[in-house]
C-alpha cells in the first residue's frame, strides 16, 4: 500500500487515473475501472448531433461505477472555449475539478501555454480546481501555479502517442524544482514500464487511457498500471539508488578463491 | 434541414395584438434549423425538442447558458443554441 496522495478536498488511495475513452464496450469499461482500483476516471463534454439526444451506456456505467469525476476540456484551442466548455462541466459533473486543456497545435496535441495560463487564471479565480494538461516545460508550470494551479499534468510524450517518457531530465527536474507540487504525469504512457519509470522519478499519479483501452485486453491490462504504479511509487518511497558507470561486487569475497 | 416547432409558445405565449401576427423567429439546434414563434426560451425550445434538460449543458452563440438561467433566457432570430453531453474522455 503506497502514502496516501491529497488533492484538494481529497485523499486517495490510488495513484492511477484511468481515461475512459476508447473502450471496445461498456462493460469492458466497467470491468477495467474495476480491475484497475483507480478512484479518479476523467470524462468528457460532446457536442451534440442534430436530432441526437439521451445519454449513452459508457457515461451511465463511469457514474455509477463511484470513482471521482475529472471532466476535460478537451477539443479547445482557446482559453475562451476552454473557460466555457470547464463552466458546463461544472453544470453537468457537478463537480469544481476541470482537467484543463487547450490544445497549439493539431498534430501534436501539444498544448498552447499562453491560452492555458489565461485560462487557468480565470477558473482558478473562480474556485475551479484546475489540473492543466501542460508540457513538460518548467517556466510554463511555474506560471501555472501563478495562476493558481495546486497540481500539473505535464505530457510524458503526445497523447495517445504510447511513446513513453521523452523527456526525463525535464520531468526530474520538475520534480527538484517542484518538490511541494502533485505532479500527475499525463499522455504518452504505452505500457507498465512507462508507469513504472514515471513514479520512480517522484510523480505523485499518472494518468492513462490507451494504453489500457487499446490493449488486446484492457482489464488485464488496467490491473498491470495498477500494479505498476504501486511498485514504482514503492520504489521512489524506498529510495532507489544511484547509478554508476563501472561494477561494484556485491559479493563480498575475499580477493580470488584459490589466490592469497 | 429544417423544422418547425409550432408549440413552444404553450400558456406564456399571449395572444397578438390586434392587427399584429404572430411573429416567428429563426434560430439553429446543433445546426439544424428551427422556427418558433416568439417569445420563446431556452428551456421552451428544449422541452419542446424531449432534449434531456437535465443531463445537458446549453450555449447559445458560444456563451454558456446555466441550467437555472435556461428558463429566463429569450431567444432571438439567428440564435444558434448548442446541447452538450456528458462522454467518455481521457
Amino acid at each position: 500500500m503506497n502514502t496516501p496522495l491529497t488533492i484538494g478536498d481529497l485523499t486517495l488511495e490510488s495513484r492511477f487515473f484511468l481515461g475512459t475513452a476508447g473502450y471496445p464496450s461498456p462493460a469492458i469499461l466497467q470491468q477495467a475501472i474495476a480491475a484497475s482500483g483507480t478512484q479518479v476516471v476523467t470524462v468528457g463534454l460532446k457536442r451534440q448531433l442534430a436530432g441526437q439526444g439521451g445519454t449513452n451506456d459508457f457515461y451511465k456505467l463511469i457514474k455509477a461505477s463511484g470513482a471521482r469525476l475529472l471532466p476535460n476540456t478537451a477539443g479547445c484551442r482557446s482559453a475562451r472555449e476552454a473557460v466555457t466548455l470547464a463552466h458546463m462541466a461544472r453544470e453537468v459533473f457537478d463537480t469544481h475539478w476541470i482537467k484543463l486543456e487547450v490544445i497549439g497545435d493539431d498534430y501534436t496535441l501539444q498544448p498552447d501555454p499562453f491560452e492555458l495560463v489565461q485560462a487557468a487564471t480565470t477558473l482558478a479565480r473562480e474556485g475551479f480546481e484546475v489540473f492543466p494538461y501542460c508540457t513538460d516545460d518548467l517556466v510554463t508550470c511555474q506560471r501555472l501555479l501563478d495562476a493558481g494551479c495546486r497540481i500539473l499534468m505535464p505530457w510524458g510524450a503526445p497523447i495517445g502517442s504510447g511513446q513513453g517518457l521523452l523527456n526525463p531530465w525535464a520531468l526530474r527536474t520538475l520534480r527538484t524544482r517542484l518538490p511541494d507540487v502533485p505532479l500527475v504525469l499525463d499522455a504518452g504512457i504505452g505500457s507498465p514500464a512507462h508507469a513504472v519509470q514515471a513514479m520512480e522519478l517522484g510523480f505523485d499519479a499518472v494518468l492513462v487511457n490507451s494504453a489500457v483501452s487499446q490493449a488486446l485486453d484492457s482489464v488485464a491490462m488496467a490491473r498491470a498500471f495498477k500494479l505498476a504504479v504501486e511498485a514504482g511509487r514503492l520504489g521512489w518511497e524506498a529510495g532507489v539508488m544511484a547509478s554508476q558507470d563501472m561494477a561494484r561486487p556485491s559479493t563480498p569475497v575475499t580477493g580470488r578463491p584459490f589466490l592469497l | 434541414m429544417s423544422a418547425t416547432v409550432g408549440h413552444l409558445c404553450g400558456e406564456a405565449c399571449q395572444a397578438p395584438p390586434p392587427g399584429k401576427a404572430l411573429r416567428a423567429i429563426s434560430i439553429t439546434l446543433n445546426g439544424e434549423r428551427h422556427s418558433l414563434a416568439a417569445p420563446s426560451t431556452l428551456a421552451e425550445l428544449l422541452t419542446a425538442l424531449d432534449q434531456t434538460p437535465d443531463t445537458v449543458a446549453t450555449a447559445v452563440n458560444g456563451e454558456f447558458v446555466a441550467r437555472t438561467a435556461r428558463a429566463d433566457h429569450l431567444l432571438h432570430d439567428g440564435d444558434a443554441v448548442f446541447t452538450f453531453q456528458p462522454i467518455t474522455g481521457g
